[in-house]
């Protein structure tokens, strides 16, 4: 735990094949980590919108973890690739405009890795409690909600073409 | 929905979850949500009474949306689901909260209670936005297409077509048989391996619900589960099946003579020919590749013999669309190349051969007729070396896994040459002996005490060819003393890999392969015989090293699979797929690339095939305009759902694992 107490938030897509799979198998194994997250099922990880984990920053998460099936093996053959694009200039887009993208994560977790899905638990905890709160949400520094639409807009640009 | 009226149901599962999660504070926190006009605990809700009182609170409550906070949805989504609509309630208004799997049993105190409710918070959100929906339905296709002719194939296709549907099996050689056919005698009853198989065979050939369609490929599948659309190239075999009386002249006018596949090489074969004779479709063929040129200005030597006129250099290729309900995919294996076995000798010197090789060699049908002469100089091997696990259970350099069947037909090759040879010495080198399987350690066990087969354990080291004998270094790890074998005759156990072009098969299918390229099943264990796409099924080893009785127990199981699909009277599909508003779709069609299904179309707007979508949302997900979104889980409710997740509270928040 960091000095100060600081206990992050974290929102949790996960794909109901894999990762959601996984994170069910961690507890059946009685793997325990820690609690700062809550988990939202999502029938693939290609299903997930940038804007939603824009939308989680701003409603105050820390950070949204985005779990999917490892390459090759996503239920819906590709949906996984697309969530890897989208993630990549998600996070470029979050960088360039003064957010750490480690407040983004896309981790694949299969339905057997329960060991796998406790650790990246584990890791990312300890990652954004060192990193410290995500605070006052897009682009506060300028015209926050003008910012804001605007990665909206530019994210969906990039995600129509990814 | 209307103004929501929401029951939420808290399970303790035992101990499960009351254990660790204060339920009744989750309730009661659960009851102050907007919407939710009863909030209730019970020890066990999957159990008759839980079940009963969510069934009677729905009517009791007039309840339209209802949240059950207890296991993974896996686990009981469809008991509480069932329950709703024995109430009269729709059941996708029913969803799980998943407190046990993913909070009481992974965390521990009042942070799993706070985790807990905002787990149910973000669940309530959900079906607030939930519609009741019913499951689409659609007709199928009655034929099953079965891939591959070998001994899975085979007993697919019977069974299948036993059941009264119609079959379709497409066998890309020109004979149906496959590697059993092949082979010289079976382990462990040492049954002639054409003598069972044959009677099989006859009995495709004749059976009214089965088309062979042999020299054929999948060219290509359109359509889904229970309608697929499938193209087949049926390759020209320049012979008339009909008019051809198999009377063989064309073979001794055919000046072309090439190494015989079916015999691994040992023997020769014309342009035109039958694989072996008791093939099926029994029928020459005439092989595009080696002819000097199908035309009669080079060469129409067969034809001019053919007193049938059975000959036709003009054929052209077919191609045949069919409708298909139910797919079983039996492509089997080969063994790995020898040209990759350097240390071995392998592909270099004559006298290392395979065990197909060997197979074909002490075969009755086989090039020699059962008698057993080494390909170098015809002469018989006085002592003969098996080394198992050649690529096999080698991380290192080839392939990790156990091919499974070596040690078995291994202990029956040498057995089989000591009953041919009877002066002969046979060696088997191995690492270990597996001989799991009804009567095979006996087996292996008679190899090594009634034949007197010298069983080496150890690693082969190296084979190099010495005059005319083929030098074995190895050790004797159980004597720790090195062994050197100046052999006549070398036998590899030659790994397991899956066909040629399964990779490209399964892509057209849209299944998937493992790291070796075998098929992979759903789930290896509970979900043997299906492939991950729904209606296609897998026999034999196209899914992994198996023996004979395996890849048949196999091919019936994957039938009874594919005749449950086929005897359905309808197929019912999940409604919560994507569906585009009209009203705000642009038809700029960057929805359609994105699915994988091909189940969108766009004309003045785009139109979503709700039998192809399989609802994973990527479209929705990629739309500009927001006309697309998925049933159930549209972009509204998950922005409610994260709302509720990180929801600031007062009390105690989250602390510490």
């Amino acid at each position: 735990m960091a000095e100060n107490g600081f206990e992050p938030r974290i929102a949790a897509l996960l794909c109901r094949w894999c990762a959601y799979a996984g994170a069910d198998l961690a507890g059946t194994s009685r793997l325990s980590y820690p609690p700062n997250m809550i988990p939202i099922r999502v029938p693939c990880s290609g299903r997930v919108e940038p804007s939603w984990v824009i939308e989680a920053l701003n409603a105050g998460a820390d950070a949204v973890l985005i779990g999917g099936c490892h390459p090759g093996d996503c239920h819906y053959v590709s949906g996984n690739y697309k969530a890897r694009r989208r993630v990549a200039l998600l996070r470029r887009v979050l960088g360039e405009l003064g957010v750490d993208p480690a407040r983004v994560r896309l981790e694949w977790v299969s339905a057997s890795e329960g060991a796998k899905f406790a650790r990246v638990m584990r890791d990312y905890v300890e990652e954004i409690r060192a990193l410290g709160p995500h605070e006052g949400g897009l682009g506060s520094s300028t015209a926050p909600e003008a910012v804001a639409e605007s990665v909206v807009e530019a994210v969906e640009q990039v995600v129509q073409h990814g | 929905m209307a103004q929501p009226r929401i029951g939420v149901f808290v399970c303790h599962c035992g101990r499960n979850i009351a254990g660790t999660v204060d339920v009744e504070h989750v309730t009661e926190r659960a009851a102050e949500i907007p919407g939710v006009v009863l909030a209730t605990h019970y020890d066990y809700m999957c159990s008759d009474p839980g079940q009963d009182l969510v069934a009677r609170s729905i009517k009791e409550h007039r309840l339209n949306g209802v949240v059950v906070a207890a296991c993974s949805p896996g686990m009981h989504e469809d008991t509480f689901r069932e329950a709703a609509r024995s109430a009269g309630l729709n059941p996708y208004l029913v969803e799980m909260a998943n407190i046990r799997e993913q909070c009481s049993w992974v965390h521990q105190g009042p942070a799993a209670t706070d985790k807990a409710s905002r787990i149910l918070a973000t669940v309530v959100e959900k079906v607030k936005g939930n519609l009741p929906l019913e499951p689409s339905t659609m007709d199928h296709a009655n034929k099953c297409l079965v891939i591959g002719g070998g001994v899975a194939g085979i007993q697919a296709a019977l069974d299948v077509a036993n059941a009264g549907f119609e079959v379709l099996l497409v066998e890309r050689s020109p004979s149906i048989g496959g590697r059993m056919a092949q082979l010289s005698e079976t382990f462990p009853t040492l049954d002639c391996s054409q003598c069972i198989l044959t009677p099989k065979m006859v009995e495709v050939d004749r059976h009214p619900n089965i088309r062979i369609l042999a020299n054929s490929e999948l060219e290509e599948v359109t359509g889904f589960l229970g309608n697929w659309r499938v193209r087949i190239r049926k390759r020209a075999t320049y012979v008339d099946p009909e008019k051809c009386n198999l009377c063989g002249d064309c073979v001794g006018a055919c000046p072309v003579r090439v190494p015989s596949a079916f015999d691994e090489g040992l023997s020769e074969r014309a342009a035109i020919h039958i694989p072996f004779p008791q093939a099926i479709p029994s029928s020459y063929t005439l092989d595009k590749e080696t002819c000097l040129g199908l035309t009669p200005l080079r060469c129409s030597e067969c034809r001019d013999a053919c007193e049938a006129g059975a000959i036709d250099y003009d054929m052209q290729d077919e191609f045949l669309e069919e409708d298909i309900g139910a797919i079983i995919v039996a492509t089997g294996y080969e063994l790995l190349p020898k040209e990759r076995m350097a240390e071995y000798g392998y592909g270099e010197i004559p006298d290392v051969i395979d065990g197909l090789e060997f197979e074909r060699m002490v075969s009755a049908s086989g090039p020699t007729q059962g008698e057993l002469r080494r390909p170098s100089d015809g002469r018989v091997p006085k002592e003969i070396v098996f080394i198992q696990c050649s690529g096999s259970r080698d991380p290192e350099l080839y392939k990790p896994y156990c091919s499974k069947i070596c040690c078995m037909y291994t202990a029956k090759h040498a057995l089989l040459y000591r009953h041919t040879v009877p002066d002969g010495k046979a060696y088997v080198f191995y690492i270990d002996v597996r001989a799991g399987g009804k009567d095979y350690e006996e087996f292996v066990q008679r190899a090594m005490e009634e034949d007197r087969i010298l069983y080496l354990r150890g690693k082969v080291a190296k084979v190099f060819q010495q005059g005319d004998k083929v030098m074995v270094w190895g050790v004797d790890t159980l004597t720790d003393r090195r062994v050197e074998v100046a052999a006549d005759l070398v036998v590899l156990a030659q790994a397991m890999v899956p066909s040629a072009g399964v990779a490209e098969l399964a892509r057209k299918l849209r299944v998937s392969v493992d790291e070796h390229a075998f098929l992979k099943e759903a789930h290896p264990k509970l979900r043997p015989l299906e492939a991950l796409a729904a209606g296609v099924f897998l026999a034999g080893a196209a899914q992994g090293p198996k023996d004979i009785p395996e890849s048949v127990a196999q091919g019936s199981g994957a039938a009874v699979k594919a005749v449950m699909l086929l005897s359905a009277p309808e197929l019912i599909h999940s409604p919560e797929v994507a569906e585009v508003d009209e009203l705000l779709c642009s038809a700029c069609g960057i929805c359609s690339p994105q699915c994988p299904y091909e189940a969108i179309t766009v004309e003045d707007t785009a139109e979503v095939n709700e039998m192809l979508c399989e609802g994973c949302g990527t479209c929705v997900a990629a739309c500009p305009s927001g006309a697309m979104s998925l049933r159930n889980l549209a972009d509204s409710q998950v922005l409610a759902m994260l709302r509720a997740a990180l929801e600031e509270r007062e009390e105690a928040e989250v602390s510490g694992g």
